[in-house]
């Protein structure tokens, strides 16, 4: 019971977060990819309550920065005139959920800009690009995570239920690819495939090729389950009255694999975000200006960015509780199979 | 003997397989180092052609792995178009970072996780295991990415240890102790980074197989017969929880491997990371297969000890192997 009760919690929580990366263009101010070259690598904007003559005021407001004379990176506030934070208010065009064509913008400011998480080095806005970048990066890993599934159920199946040869070549293949490590066998994969290529076949091109690495783990994983289902009673007893193979798998086996697929899933998703980062911040991912979270962090290595603009990092943390939800997803599914299996246990030690 | 013997078959059919994989995947991928060299126009067509033929790749597959076969044998690897040299040499010095990197990670990683992980099984639910938990968990959400640049953005603001490279300017000039020296101090940030991303989860299967095996009845006996307690943590529970933990052995190789490729890529050590990168980069076809072999021999070697040791922890599979 409490550990569905922390399943749905995770779940919960993990749905919000998404929601927020869904909705990316009504919680985001500005576009992501539009460039505001005279104020580049600006520091988060910082919201006032009492402004300098010592009002205190109701609405948080920013000030408008201005370059320091003799500078070409340090700002100053130009404390004449505060702008106060408002609420929906109209802005940059963007289409909700990809269709509906919509205006409003959650926050913004009239007469400033608002960076909560400052500018990168063409002005663009970092926390915009942190949640469009969201949408590729959590995109790619969630559907990267399904054709592996897919594959890996698919191969696990016929390798399980014929058993035979077609089992020892699948399993032999699926070897080959579990004797790379993993970042190399990905990297390898790319290699062989067009580097200079635009973002939307990229992007399609990083989920076959991540989703085509991992397949072979989950293929062992569901093989094992099917070799077991195969033998159970109520099997025998379908395959008895006549059941031909497909509906057997189709009715009595593949279902057996829902709770192991499932926890693969979320243990794989976030992996395969990962696995995109890395790709993306190695700059063999989603290329410029489109943004994703690994081509978010690659200007890191510059050390001079890595040393003097700090806001540049801290999108690397505001992913942390993506992670913290799937890690939280993960070990609650693996704690409810373990009560499973001790359940079963027991009671077939009772019979 | 024997069983030694079909291990490293297998681990050599694994290698094959994994480069007459590795030359399919070339022959089917579209684009090459010369369709790149054919769209500079500073180079001239009957050039390129001529470089084609040189290379051998105006012939079929069949005979082009035929002859990197041979070049294997020769301890060549093929011809790295970019360095104009061949593969062997130059993998072979940066192979040996890699493995100065993953090797010193692992050893310092599995000192570290196995008297943690027993300390912390010991403790089962109790405050200390659960603050262990929440750490190995909070290690686990930050990416290793995040886990990289911070620690860089540390060194780099404190300038308490080197950051890039392997040595210092003046390497050369250093007597062998200060040499050693130097070394170490541009290792710490590199292997520090690896550490914090394999450690949690080995700690935490650590704790799990100790704790699997700690309420088994044998335990309870040896407990009943007054054994000290380190002695019984150490020399009775760990043994009985060891077959999963070797198993995981060879699994952290791999993961160290890989993220060590990732790491030296942030930290500019010199090892196989940077050069696969670059040589993905530039199409640089046979150094990438190269790399790719490269890494596997060691993920395949990392996986034969780890049968090695299970063989030799493991009676069960002693007595079956002999039955064979």
């Amino acid at each position: 019971m409490s550990t569905r009760r922390t399943f749905v919690k995770w779940l919960v929580a993990l749905g919000v977060l998404h929601g927020m990366v869904v909705c990316a263009g009504f919680l985001a101010p500005y576009n992501p990819v539009e460039q505001d070259r005279k104020s580049p690598y600006l520091p988060p904007t910082r919201l006032h309550l009492a402004d300098a003559n010592g009002h205190i005021h109701v609405r948080p407001f920013a000030y408008s920065v201005r370059l320091r004379v003799r500078s070409f990176d340090q700002y100053e506030e130009d404390t004449t005139e505060p702008h106060p934070v408002k609420f929906f208010l109209n802005g940059a065009r963007y289409r909700l959920l990809g269709f509906l064509p919509c205006r409003m913008h959650f926050f913004g400011a009239e007469g400033t800009r608002i960076y909560l998480l400052g500018t990168d080095a063409y002005g663009r806005d970092q926390f915009s690009r942190f949640l469009f970048g969201g949408q590729v990066s959590l995109l790619a890993g969630l559907l990267g995570a399904g054709l592996t599934l897919l594959l890996g159920l698919c191969v696990g199946a016929v390798a399980g239920y014929y058993g035979g040869w077609r089992d020892s070549v699948l399993m032999r293949f699926a070897e080959l690819f579990l004797a790379l490590p993993w970042l190399y066998l990905l990297l390898a994969l790319r290699a062989f495939l067009p580097l200079a290529v635009g973002p939307l076949e990229a992007f399609f091109l990083i989920i076959a090729v991540i989703g085509g690495v991992g397949w072979a783990r989950p293929a062992r994983l569901v093989r094992g389950v099917v070799l077991s289902a195969r033998e159970r009673d109520f099997v025998r007893a379908a395959r008895g009255f006549g059941a031909s193979n497909g509906y057997l798998l189709r009715r009595h086996i593949l279902p057996e694999t829902s709770s192991v697929l499932l926890t693969q899933a979320a243990i794989l998703i976030p992996q395969y975000v990962l696995a995109e980062m890395t790709l993306s911040f190695l700059g063999l991912g989603v290329p410029e200006p489109a943004p994703s979270w690994g081509n978010l962090l690659s200007s890191l290595q510059q050390y001079s960015v890595l040393v003097s603009y700090w806001w540049m990092y801290l999108p690397a943390l505001i992913m942390v509780p993506f992670f913290l939800g799937y890690l939280g997803l993960a070990s609650s599914l693996q704690e409810r199979a373990e009560a499973y299996k001790i359940e079963t246990s027991s009671l077939g030690s009772l019979t | 003997m024997r069983y030694l013997l079909r291990r490293l078959g297998h681990a050599f059919s694994l290698l094959v397989g994994v480069s007459i994989l590795a030359f399919l995947f070339t022959a089917l991928a579209p684009g090459n180092y010369f369709d790149e060299m054919r769209l500079n126009p500073q180079i001239a067509p009957a050039t390129v052609a001529a470089m084609r033929a040189q290379y051998g790749f105006d012939r079929p597959l069949l005979v082009r792995y035929a002859s990197w076969l041979n070049s294997v044998i020769h301890g060549e690897m093929g011809f790295s178009f970019g360095y104009n040299s061949p593969v062997a040499p130059l993998l072979l010095m940066r192979a040996r970072n890699t493995l100065l990197l993953t090797i010193t990670a692992t050893l310092l990683a599995w000192a570290i996780a196995l008297p943690l992980g027993v300390w912390s099984a010991e403790r089962l639910g109790r405050l200390p295991d659960r603050l262990l938990s929440w750490g190995t968990a909070a290690l686990l959400v930050i990416p290793d990415l995040a886990l990289a640049l911070g620690l860089l953005v540390l060194a780099v603001r404190s300038a308490w240890f080197p950051t890039g490279g392997m040595a210092s300017v003046d390497f050369e000039t250093l007597t062998p102790l200060n040499k050693l020296r130097d070394l170490a101090l541009h290792m710490i940030l590199p292997v520090t980074a690896l550490l914090l991303s394999v450690l949690p989860l080995l700690v935490r299967h650590v704790r799990a197989a100790v704790a699997d095996v700690r309420n088994a009845p044998f335990l309870l006996a040896a407990v009943g017969h007054g054994i000290p307690r380190r002695t019984l943590l150490y020399r009775y529970a760990l043994p009985a929880a060891a077959n999963p933990l070797i198993s995981l052995f060879g699994f952290s190789i791999g993961a160290l491997l890989s993220g060590s490729l990732l790491i030296e890529v942030v930290m500019s050590w010199p090892g196989l990371g940077p050069l696969l990168l670059e040589a993905i980069l530039a199409r640089d076809l046979y150094l990438v297969i190269g790399g790719v072999l490269f890494s596997t021999v060691f993920l395949a070697g990392g996986n034969l000890l780890a049968d090695l040791l299970l063989y030799w922890a493991d009676p069960r599979i002693r007595t079956e192997s002999s039955a064979r």
